[in-house]
């Protein structure tokens, strides 16, 4: 069975400033991206599933032009407090690499 | 036609461009070359603590390039965002680099610096006539966060660029800028639409972020009119597509489409991205929204104490399979270690022991999904925080020495369960800082809450 990562074009995170961060989720072409859609292996629900954040504080979006779905949060620690590991907010995509795509 | 050319040198002022691709773009006669020199991203340490991001040598052959090619061209020079920060002491040191350039290469020109330091007495005013709200996530604003901070900075749109063009700047540093109003503020003032110049402004801003497959930093084109912008990269060898221009709108916006600026919002949702040739992107259809509400971000850090930090790696299957509650004895009995070292002058209060198990969660902390796996060696970050730089040294050197020798049931007799890569094993870090602010001011006037000062160099 694929991964997403497998058929994406570039999973990143990112601090959108140091409070907020956000997910990409990056196709090549119109088909895989559909499909990606159509099979609902990456939707809100399952965000907040495999991040274990309440459903009212993800953005979730769909952008055709860029062929990309996005998605915000809050930070779960504002950049650099006590407890945040990662200043940029650069690794926080990886279990989004590891969805299962059905054959 | 009203068109405005413009050259982005690269996408932050310091990492570096081809001079080959920035010759080609000052060949193409812009009327502004710009760049970005800052951001939050790289941490309020760079605010609170007047860090520069990178190197002043490195930074000098960057800007030493774009001062010669505003030279020749007459384009206006803008650098936004001075120093990471956009601090006063950082629109200051970038002062000084212009000038030994300029006496170097024998130029000269009008330079204006825009300050955006906030008077803590003024932002207690505006909190007091409730001109300061807060942005998503939202947190209560209190004469106490402004006054702990270490320095204040707005974030200033075109107006105070606008204001420095028409005194007749060619040069202009600013403090912190929004990344789009360095390269927005000129195409609205020769006439091209606000839409299109936004947009355009906001691809800019990252140079070659916006290609495909980016190969490295470099500089980027716009050319910009009343109901559209081209972009392409100046390497010849680089490539903007319709998609990789499109995906740019997401790159560390929460939001893709909507992008607020100070008097209003861009919104890309209309946006058609056109292939003009095969390294070129023409983008039309973006609008920008005024708003009558007019709102300065303010950005604030306050200071946290002094680190020390500590690395060892953990092999023994004993000691990863009860890791959370050796750490967790460990600094309880360590208290008591404080205590007595001290003879009670350092309290509780006056120090904290933060410990990040890399190997399972030090990334992604509460938000890991794989808490529970363990692997068969870990790597272990004590960070010690402590009120004064002596105690944050003392307590780090007899914590190392107390947590290697830490025992566990299993095994009798002294143990050494911590295998640290470095002698000492501690390593001072420095002054930390925090975030404190996530609001916005709105100002009687867009100009009130920054400062400009000529100068002839």
């Amino acid at each position: 069975m694929a991964i997403l990562g497998d058929i994406a074009r570039l999973i990143r995170s990112k601090n959108a400033g140091p409070f907020m961060l956000t997910f990409d989720v990056m196709f090549s072409d119109d088909e895989t991206y559909r499909k990606v859609l159509r099979l609902k292996v990456l939707t809100k629900e399952v965000f907040c599933k495999i991040y274990n954040v309440p459903e009212k504080d993800v953005l979730f979006f769909e952008h055709d032009d860029a062929k990309a779905i996005k998605i915000s949060i809050p930070r779960p620690y504002v950049q650099c407090d006590k407890d945040d590991g990662d200043v940029y907010g650069g690794q926080q995509h990886a279990p989004l690499v590891e969805i299962k795509i059905p054959d | 036609m009203i068109e405005t050319r413009v050259l982005a040198a690269t996408g932050m002022l310091g990492s570096g461009f081809l001079e080959t691709s920035f010759q080609r773009g000052v060949s193409l006669k812009p009327h502004v070359i710009a760049c970005d020199s800052g951001s939050t991203d790289a941490g309020p340490a760079h605010l609170g603590g007047e860090i520069p991001y990178f190197n002043r040598e490195v930074i000098k052959r960057d800007f030493r390039l774009m001062l010669l090619g505003r030279n020749v061209t007459n384009a206006k020079l803008i650098i936004g965002s001075c120093g990471m920060a956009g601090g006063d002491w950082a629109v200051d040191w970038m002062r000084d680099i212009a000038m030994e350039i300029a006496r170097e290469e024998k130029i000269h020109f009008k330079l204006a610096l825009i300050k955006s330091e906030q008077d803590k007495n003024y932002l207690y005013k505006c909190l007091d006539e409730k001109r300061i709200t807060s942005l998503y996530p939202s947190f209560d604003i209190t004469k106490k966060h402004i006054e702990e901070c270490t320095h204040i900075v707005g974030v200033m749109g075109k107006e105070p660029i606008e204001q420095a063009l028409t005194m007749g700047a060619d040069v202009i540093l600013a403090g912190r800028t929004t990344d789009t109003s360095i390269y927005a503020t000129v195409p609205i003032m020769n006439g091209c639409g606000e839409g299109p110049s936004w947009h355009a402004a906001k691809i800019l801003e990252c140079g070659t972020a916006c290609t495909i497959q980016r190969k490295r930093p470099d500089s980027i084109f716009a050319y910009i009119r009343e109901d559209h912008f081209d972009i392409e990269p100046l390497d010849l060898d680089a490539r903007c597509t319709p998609q990789s221009v499109a995906s740019h709108t997401l790159y560390e916006n929460a939001d893709p489409y909507l992008i607020k600026e100070p008097d209003g919002t861009l919104n890309t949702l209309k946006s058609k991205y056109e292939e003009i040739d095969h390294r070129t992107v023409r983008v039309f259809g973006s609008t920008y929204e005024k708003s009558d509400d007019y709102t300065i971000k303010i950005e604030g850090a306050k200071f946290g104490g002094y680190q020390t930090v500590i690395i060892a790696g953990v092999r023994e299957p004993f000691i990863i399979r009860q890791v959370d509650s050796w750490l967790k004895n460990m600094t309880d009995k360590f208290k008591d270690r404080v205590k007595e070292m001290s003879s009670g002058t350092i309290l509780e209060n006056d120090y904290d022991i933060t410990i990040k198990v890399y190997g399972r969660d030090g990334v992604m902390g509460k938000l890991e999904p794989n808490k529970n796996v363990l692997n068969h060696e870990l790597c272990l970050l004590f960070i010690i925080t402590a009120k004064s730089e002596v105690n944050s040294k003392k307590i780090a050197k007899s914590f190392a020495h107390f947590a290697l020798h830490f025992p566990i049931p299993e095994w009798q007799g002294l143990i050494s369960g911590l295998a640290f890569p470095f002698s000492p094993s501690e390593i001072y870090k420095g002054e930390v800082y925090h975030f404190n602010l996530n609001h916005v001011v709105r100002p009687s006037t867009p100009l009130e809450m920054f400062r400009t000062e000529m100068m002839e160099i």
